[in-house]
């Protein structure tokens, strides 16, 4: 990989759970002009106070290289793993998409979205919210098949991620 | 909050936050604080009063409480403690905040808030002092909970000071002040932090990995920095001991002037936009170059494709976010200044490698040519006097009297032409705002290093410009009957703008003429200070003896050359190999590009 090749990466950030830590790590990639592709946080251990951040970004070896130890010096961080580094790993998101519509199309978008494993889990005679799980690509490959048999509306959380295997952050 | 975990016993007795407050900040050692009251600070202000072990020093304008703070804790390598209020009274601190961020200076700095049930609310004199100092500080803390209010002091401490030190600030709500708190003494040392564990000791393959290289290099350069300073004086110690062991050339960054003695012929000057010649020829012309505790910042590299292009590159740095930051590196090594310069001392006799020491003797000979080109000679003629000549005489004069001297400045031509003419023997006797490049550093930075140092001589080598910025200062001078000297070099210019405005922008003098200033002897006597004036260059010596004499502040105002431009300089955008020696060159010297004008 050359100085100049952009990549993408995943990084798990294992933080304190406390006020203004995901200010910080938000301020820090808007400060010093990093890429946020995704990025989401929840508490994963409440007797330890831990929570986790993962973030999608993209740059030169030499920005990822940097967003990671900048992260790292932040005084609440507990762990920086790159995931895209380190190996395989699992990469998911969950979407709830809302599709207005009738007739045919509804049976259309009810059809694919067996397909592509997606969840009914609200209908009226117009509408269908389905939740879907997956990898971003397949979340944004379902969205484009929705447009024109009516999406109405999109919420994802970001992707969360975690390694293959026995390895743990 | 990362501050509660490692409990130790809390005692019983329940105090007052505010007491609590200043117990811990006892226990952390602090003798001195720098602060301004207000409202929200009221009940720390009345527990100070209760009690004799924290010495508070009124300072007049908050930014110069931190800046006082930072002279205190740069001069002393203990962490400055800070105390303002809400509201205006945090925001007045950014600045100073943003500085000691900058150059790594540990303050901690406590601000007063509205009480917790207001916060949010708009309230007289809130604002969000966490939210707003977030990108300005190490870290920081607002304390919602009294049983937090001691570990959080204490935790401040420790981030503060430890790994690349910084400024922290605790934010402290008015109701958490008077609720009746308990105390916890500070974790013991030997308790790791919960999550802040910053690396100090290095990594031994990479110091060998180091120590080959440098055996095997023909041109070698050694490049340290302010981490140096900062690692404490066992660092510049150590650091003596290596560059003398290897012979190899040393340059200082402006922050790290004074880790090395300038007087040693290893020395080869400061290095960087207006170093010397033979400092940053060494750093163009090097085969491996190392660097301790220094950050490539972009005074110091000048155009980065094209610096050092010839060399390896050692970096020796605490801060990993350092390492590969600006210039990609051979051999990275995170650790400690003293740590690694240690094990750099021992590596260095156990490798069995003989140094190239021909290649090296040959290498001083070229250094010596170019040092033979005397880069910062200037001639002082005729009555008008030289600014580079009044700091050079400041510097002999004062080093007569065999005082134990600190030197801060302000930001701007006066700040380099004291960098270049003062000989710095000695770690934290230079104050400087490097980073952030702050004018109204100076005088609030003397007099922290005042305090800290009652019989040193503590002098201000300032501009006419940068002066007025924290000129208020002079107040807290009287008061506290604080002998600081203020060395102004009088160009009636905002010299370094005018500099730029003539080089870059065709002589343009845009809004860089200080037009209507004071009468800065009577200035000082308004002060209660005494004021004296240089205008002619047989005057200088007089007034230099007489300012030094004189036990008390004294304003000198030496009225110098009004178009004198510092040099050499490195113009923007430029490699090191192309330096403006002086006047006589300038027409010479390639026109600076449109990408050069960009940079700052």
């Amino acid at each position: 990989m050359s100085a100049t090749d952009i990549r993408n990466a995943t990084i798990a950030v294992l933080v304190e759970n406390e006020a203004g830590v995901l200010a910080r790590v938000i301020g820090l990639f808007s400060g010093r002009g990093y890429n946020i592709d995704s990025l989401t946080v929840a508490p994963v251990d409440a007797e330890k106070r831990l929570s986790r951040i993962t973030v999608v970004t993209s740059g030169t070896e030499m920005v990822i290289d940097q967003i990671k130890a900048q992260l790292d010096r932040l005084v609440p961080v507990h762990k920086v793993s790159d995931l895209t580094l380190e190996g395989p790993h699992l990469t998911r998101e969950l979407a709830l998409i809302k599709v207005v519509g009738r007739g045919e199309h509804r049976v259309e978008a009810l059809r694919l979205a067996d397909a592509f494993r997606a969840r009914v889990v609200d209908a009226t005679v117009q509408s269908f919210v389905f939740e879907m799980t997956g990898n971003a690509e397949k979340i944004d490959a379902f969205c484009a098949l929705m447009r024109p048999l009516g999406l109405a509306e999109v919420s994802r959380t970001g992707a969360v991620a975690i390694a293959r295997g026995e390895r743990v952050v | 909050m990362s501050a509660t975990t490692a409990p130790s016993p809390a005692t019983t007795e329940l105090r007052p936050g505010a007491e609590v407050v200043l117990r811990a900040l006892k226990e952390q050692g602090v003798e001195v604080i720098f602060g301004y009251p207000g409202g929200a600070v009221l009940p720390i202000y009345d527990a100070l009063f209760q009690q004799n072990a924290i010495r508070h020093i009124l300072v007049r304008h908050e930014q110069a409480a931190v800046h006082a703070a930072e002279g205190y804790a740069r001069s002393t390598g203990k962490v400055g403690c800070v105390l303002v209020t809400s509201g205006p009274g945090a925001t007045n601190a950014v600045t100073g905040l943003v500085d000691a961020l900058m150059d790594s200076i540990p303050i901690v700095c406590l601000t007063g808030q509205v009480p917790t049930h207001l916060i949010g609310n708009d309230a007289f004199q809130e604002a969000d002092t966490t939210g707003i100092t977030r990108p300005a500080t190490k870290h920081n803390y607002l304390v919602k909970r009294s049983e937090d209010l001691a570990a959080v002091v204490h935790d401040a401490f420790y981030v503060a000071r430890s790994g690349r030190p910084g400024p922290v600030v605790i934010d402290l709500p008015k109701d958490i002040l008077i609720k009746p708190a308990p105390y916890t003494e500070a974790p013991a040392a030997s308790t790791p932090h919960r999550s802040y564990r910053p690396v100090t000791q290095p990594d031994m393959e990479q110091i060998k990995r180091a120590v080959a290289l440098l055996k095997a290099s023909k041109k070698p350069i050694i490049y340290a920095g302010g981490g140096v300073i900062n690692a404490g004086p066992e660092a510049s110690a150590l650091l003596g001991e290596f560059v003398r062991m290897t012979g190899f050339p040393c340059t200082n960054t402006l922050m790290g002037l004074g880790a090395f003695p300038a007087s040693d012929p290893l020395f080869v000057g400061m290095l960087g936009m207006h170093g010397t010649y033979e400092a940053n020829l060494c750093m163009f012309h090097s085969d491996v170059m190392f660097n301790i505790g220094a950050r490539f910042d972009d005074r110091v590299t000048g155009r980065l494709d094209a610096f050092a292009p010839n060399s390896k590159k050692i970096h020796a740095d605490i801060d990993p976010s350092s390492i590969n930051k600006n210039v990609k590196v051979d051999v990275p090594i995170v650790g400690d200044a003293a740590a690694v310069l240690r094990a750099m001392i021992a590596a260095w006799k156990d490798d069995s490698t003989a140094p190239q020491k021909e290649a090296v003797a040959a290498w001083w000979r070229e250094i010596d040519a170019w040092r033979s080109i005397r880069c910062l000679a200037y001639k002082q003629e005729g009555k008008i006097i030289k600014p580079q000549h009044a700091v050079k005489r400041l510097f002999e004069i004062t080093n007569e009297t065999g005082r134990d001297t600190y030197i801060s400045t302000e930001v701007g031509q006066h700040q380099m032409w004291a960098a270049q003419y003062i000989g710095f023997e000695k770690p934290n006797r230079w104050l400087t705002s490097g980073g952030l490049g702050t004018m109204g550093y100076g005088l609030p930075a003397a007099m922290g290093a005042q305090i800290a140092h009652p019989d040193a001589l503590c002098i201000d080598v300032a501009g006419e410009a940068s002066i007025l910025m924290n000129i208020q200062e002079m107040s807290t001078l009287a008061q506290y009957r604080l002998p600081v000297k203020v060395f102004i070099l009088n160009n009636e210019y905002m010299g370094m703008v005018r500099q730029w405005q003539e080089l870059l922008h065709g002589g343009r003098y845009s809004e860089s003429y200080s037009e209507a200033l004071p009468d800065f002897v009577k200035l000082a006597e308004a002060f209660h200070a005494r004021g004296m004036r240089a205008e002619t260059a047989d005057q200088l010596d007089d007034v230099i003896h007489a300012m030094l004499a004189h036990d008390g502040p004294v304003i000198a105002d030496i009225c110098v050359a009004k178009d004198e431009n510092c040099f050499p300089m490195i113009p923007s955008g430029a490699p090191h190999n192309e330096m403006i020696l002086g006047p006589n060159q300038e027409q010479n010297a390639r026109a600076v590009t449109d990408e050069g004008k960009v940079l700052v």
